[in-house]
């Protein structure tokens, strides 16, 4: 295991809808970052009534020190799957923080600085299976995390799924990070230029 | 001839706070397991019923409501097992005659609330700290109980090992209390090797059947303890009972039999009591936390720190007996003690009488299902 | 007489202070004598026989034997019953109640271990009272009957403590009484054989709070009146009806051989660890 990058404090959340396995979506990512990497990593999730009602969300916060407060409380990256948890977290964002969504089904993000993949059509159309959403996503955010490897993100996916659907994961899970690769650029250049620019203007932080 | 070094090994895990739990009561020796389903805390009845049947006389069942699942883990307790339940709120109210039960006839056991938001149904999905004072008071009868309490995933498994330990060691039941964020909060964690573990477990009797006392004082205060079936064929009973175990009203057996009770635990404070301390040799202004809060607390005293006052944390481990030592010894040292728990006040009202008019307590109080965020507690400490 | 005197007193608890707690004319003494015969008859070591027992005048009796013996909470006797039966299935594992302490307070407990057949032995003292509080009424008492807090006679219907628990999915159930023991011996006897869970009810006379408010002149006459209004059920024609003249059937109601939750379990748990291997 390669030395962990200092990291501190860096605040996900994975928001969307009930089924896209959000939830299954934390806890790999957590347990790649944490297992895989050696981060201190503590991911939490909505509960009882809060998860009911066709919505779904997951925080991860990864860090090189040991983490006090387990919640979110400024995102640094938020994934929206819907417009619904684009719309109520947008908020949540830093100021330099990064916004990437479902362009499927988020249709008008309120902000033009955002990244984006039509990740439900990639799944139905390019794998073939709507349920592979979530290591789509997980993908996706291996290449915009900096201290995130790849290689490390694979292993820790495939063995923490079960064999039936490993491989057809692992298959989403190399289209999301190609399909970043190519369509979002460099990841050190993304968050040098939100925190340069601010990712999303002053303006539209709702206080 | 060379010494043949075992390998130890541990275990990584990407755990809940919950299944945490689990793990640690596996570790200490835990094959029984009886509760009924509740949020916050149904992950460690799961994890139970997956890993017990898998494990030589692991038992694991589910009972009809909280008060037969206390009931059937007293009964295992007193056959020879470790044994434990898990609950929350509602069924912690239901457990409560069994919990004085079990401290009546001295029988070892874990009872684990998750705490959730109150009174009755409440929250059921949201955090707090409200049921602290019911686990001092909840049983009826004056007794002395050991309360203990976790902030991080990791703590879970080690709390739960050192309330199976507690328990063994004390004959006694032993209650950890947790709440909905720490259980539900996914973290890295290490299962030690259990060769690395202390695991304590209670003292059976040495003596032929015929001689053993069944609840005779020791110089710890703590009799021998003969499972169900072993061939020493004692009476149980929750009556008051005499050094036989035989019901008893005359005054001198009865006090007798009630101060050993509480001196078995008293003359341990020094053991039982646990603390830590972050920041507090040079401390102006302490926090007391438990439980998730002193997670937050801790990341306040931090960024106190960073802007230059001087801010510490004492974290509790033990609830009760309430570790006064601790919070005595920095009442003396610090102008300010602040107190954030998720309820209106049941720890700051334990370190009020603690502190006893000497220096200023301040405490932060939510009752919303909410956590108390670090920002909250910074405020209070500058 | 004298043999079975000496018998009584090889399984009573000689350091134990007596006297006894329980009145004169009171059936529980009768029923524990017919389990400490029905013990001795199956030649069942003290080591491995369990009594837990509920609170109640009924519960009382555990102190007395020497056996392992747990004397519980109210109404919670078999929850601490299927404890130690799973903990060591090799132990037999017999409860003893009242009937408010089986029927009343503890009568979820009493439907759940007859649904699991947990393989634990259920013997429900009825005297159609609570006995140990002074005389209230219970869920078993007749309608009509007075009690101290039926004073002017009871209002609700009484619970039919064989049929709720036939009904709940018990594999052995008895009726018997104490003005009964011959018959008392044998159904207590194939109940603690019985492999899953086994309930006897037995009517057990309480003189002191019941049959002082219910007309009875004393004890005797509270078994003379067993003797007159019971019946055996072998001998009914129809056996699954109540008798229309208002006797009540004693004897076993069912006896059906189905393993207990117990066995199971554990055969669930070789089949398991044997995958794992
Ligand atoms: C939780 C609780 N409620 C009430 C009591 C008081 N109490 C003790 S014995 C008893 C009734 C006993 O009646 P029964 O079970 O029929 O036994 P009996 O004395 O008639 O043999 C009651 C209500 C108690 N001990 N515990
Ligand atoms: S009160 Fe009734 S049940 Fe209790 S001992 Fe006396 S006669 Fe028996
Ligand atoms: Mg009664």
């Amino acid at each position: 295991m390669k030395a962990p990058q200092p990291i501190d404090r860096f605040e996900i959340r994975l928001s969307g809808l009930g089924g896209q396995g959000l939830i299954t979506l934390g806890r790999l990512l957590g347990s790649a970052l944490a297992l895989g990497h050696g981060y201190y990593v503590t991911q939490t999730q909505s509960y009882g009534p809060e998860a009911r009602g066709g919505s779904s969300r997951a925080d991860v916060v990864v860090s090189s020190r040991p983490i006090s407060y387990p919640k979110t409380e400024n995102l640094d990256l938020l994934v929206a799957l819907s417009p619904e948890a684009c719309n109520s977290y947008y908020r949540l964002l830093k100021r330099t923080g990064i916004l990437l969504v479902d362009t499927t089904l988020v249709k008008h993000a309120p902000t033009n600085v955002y990244l984006g993949l039509p990740f439900t059509q990639m799944a139905k159309e390019q794998i073939g299976n709507p349920m592979t959403i979530n290591t789509m996503v997980m993908g996706a955010v291996t290449h915009l995390l900096p201290f995130a490897d790849p290689k490390v993100m694979r292993k820790s996916l495939e063995a923490n799924l079960p064999a039936k659907i490993r491989e057809v994961n692992a298959k989403a899970f190399a289209l999301g990070l190609k399909q970043a690769q190519r369509n979002f650029g460099d990841a050190g250049g993304i968050w040098a230029a939100a925190e340069e620019n601010g990712a999303h203007s002053e303006d539209d932080i709702i206080v | 001839m060379a010494v043949q070094r075992k390998k130890r090994k541990r275990r990584e895990l990407f755990a809940l706070g919950n299944e945490a739990v689990a793990e640690g009561a596996l570790l200490a020796g835990c094959s029984f397991y009886a509760g009924y389903p509740i949020t916050p805390s149904t992950e460690i009845m799961e994890v139970m019923a997956n890993r017990l049947p898998l494990i030589e006389d692991g038992v694991f069942i589910q009972m009809e409501d909280e008060i037969a699942s206390m009931g059937a883990a007293i009964g295992a307790s007193l056959a020879g097992r470790k044994a434990m339940t898990a609950t929350s709120g509602p069924g912690f109210a239901l457990m409560q005659e069994h919990i004085g039960y079990a401290c009546m006839v001295e029988a070892p056991l874990v009872v684990v609330n998750v705490m959730r938001g109150g009174p009755s149904t409440g929250l059921p999905t949201s955090p707090a700290q409200a049921d602290v004072q019911m686990a001092r008071w909840g049983t009826h009868g004056d007794h002395p109980i050991i309360v203990l309490s976790a902030s991080n995933v990791q703590e879970c498994l080690e709390m739960t090992v050192t309330a199976f330990n507690f328990a063994e060691k004390y004959r006694t039941p032993v209650i950890l209390l947790l709440d909905e964020v720490t259980a539900h909060t996914r973290e890295k964690i290490t299962v030690p090797d259990p060769d690395e573990v202390e695991i304590l477990s209670r003292v059976e009797p040495t003596v032929p059947p015929e001689w053993f006392k069944p609840y005779a004082d020791t110089a710890r205060g703590v009799p021998a303890m003969a499972p169900i079936g072993s061939g020493y064929r004692t009476h149980v009973t929750g009556l008051t009972h005499d050094v036989m175990g035989y019901p008893t009203q005359r005054p001198d057996e009865v006090k007798d039999a009630m101060l050993r009770l509480f001196r078995k635990i008293d003359q341990y404070y020094g053991d039982i009591q646990m603390a830590d301390e972050y920041m507090m040799d040079d401390a102006e202004v302490a926090v007391v936390a438990y439980g998730s809060v002193a997670r937050s607390a801790h990341l306040a005293v931090e960024q106190a720190r960073e802007r230059g006052a001087k801010a510490g944390l004492l974290t509790l481990k033990t609830l009760f007996p309430f570790p006064r030592p601790a919070v005595e010894k920095l009442t003396h040292r610090c102008h300010t003690v602040v107190v954030p728990e998720m309820n209106m006040g049941q720890m700051s009202r334990e370190v009020k009488r603690v502190n006893n008019g000497r220096t200023k307590v301040r405490t932060i109080n939510r009752v919303d299902g909410q956590i108390i965020t670090p920002s909250e507690i910074l405020k209070a400490i500058l | 007489m004298a043999d079975v005197t000496q018998l009584i007193h090889d399984y009573l608890r000689h350091n134990k202070k007596f006297p006894h707690v329980f009145c004169a004319g009171c059936g529980h003494g009768i029923v524990l004598g017919s389990l400490i015969r029905s013990v001795h008859a199956l030649g069942l070591p003290k080591d491995d026989v369990v009594l837990v027992a509920g609170i109640g005048c009924s519960g009382r009796m555990a102190v007395y034997v020497d056996f392992n013996t747990v004397h519980t909470t109210h109404g919670r006797a078999l929850t601490f019953a299927t404890g130690i039966k799973m903990a060591n299935p090799k132990l037999k594992v017999i409860c003893v109640m009242g009937d408010g302490d089986a029927m009343s307070i503890g009568g979820n407990h009493l439907i759940h271990a007859a649904r699991r057949n947990i393989g634990v032995t259920a013997l429900i003292l009825n005297n159609q009272i609570y006995g140990m509080t002074g005389g209230q009424c219970s869920s078993a008492t007749p309608q009509g009957d007075i009690s101290m807090t039926t004073p002017f006679g009871s209002l609700e219907k009484a619970f039919d403590i064989v049929e709720m628990c036939k009904a709940a999915g018990a594999s052995y159930v008895a009726r018997g009484t104490s003005f009964h023991a011959i018959q008392l011996d044998r159904l207590i006897s194939s109940a603690i054989m019985h492999p899953g869970f086994s309930v006897v009810e037995v009517f057990s006379p309480c003189p002191t709070q019941y049959g002082r408010k219910n007309k009875f002149r004393n004890a005797v006459d509270m078994y003379k009146w067993l003797k007159a209004n019971t019946v055996k059920v072998e001998t009914l024609k129809e056996p699954d009806q109540k008798p229309a003249d208002g006797r009540i059937p004693i004897g076993v109601f069912r006896d059906v051989e189905e393993p207990g939750l117990e066995e199971r379990y554990f055969e669930l748990q070789r089949k398991l660890m044997g995958q794992n291997r």
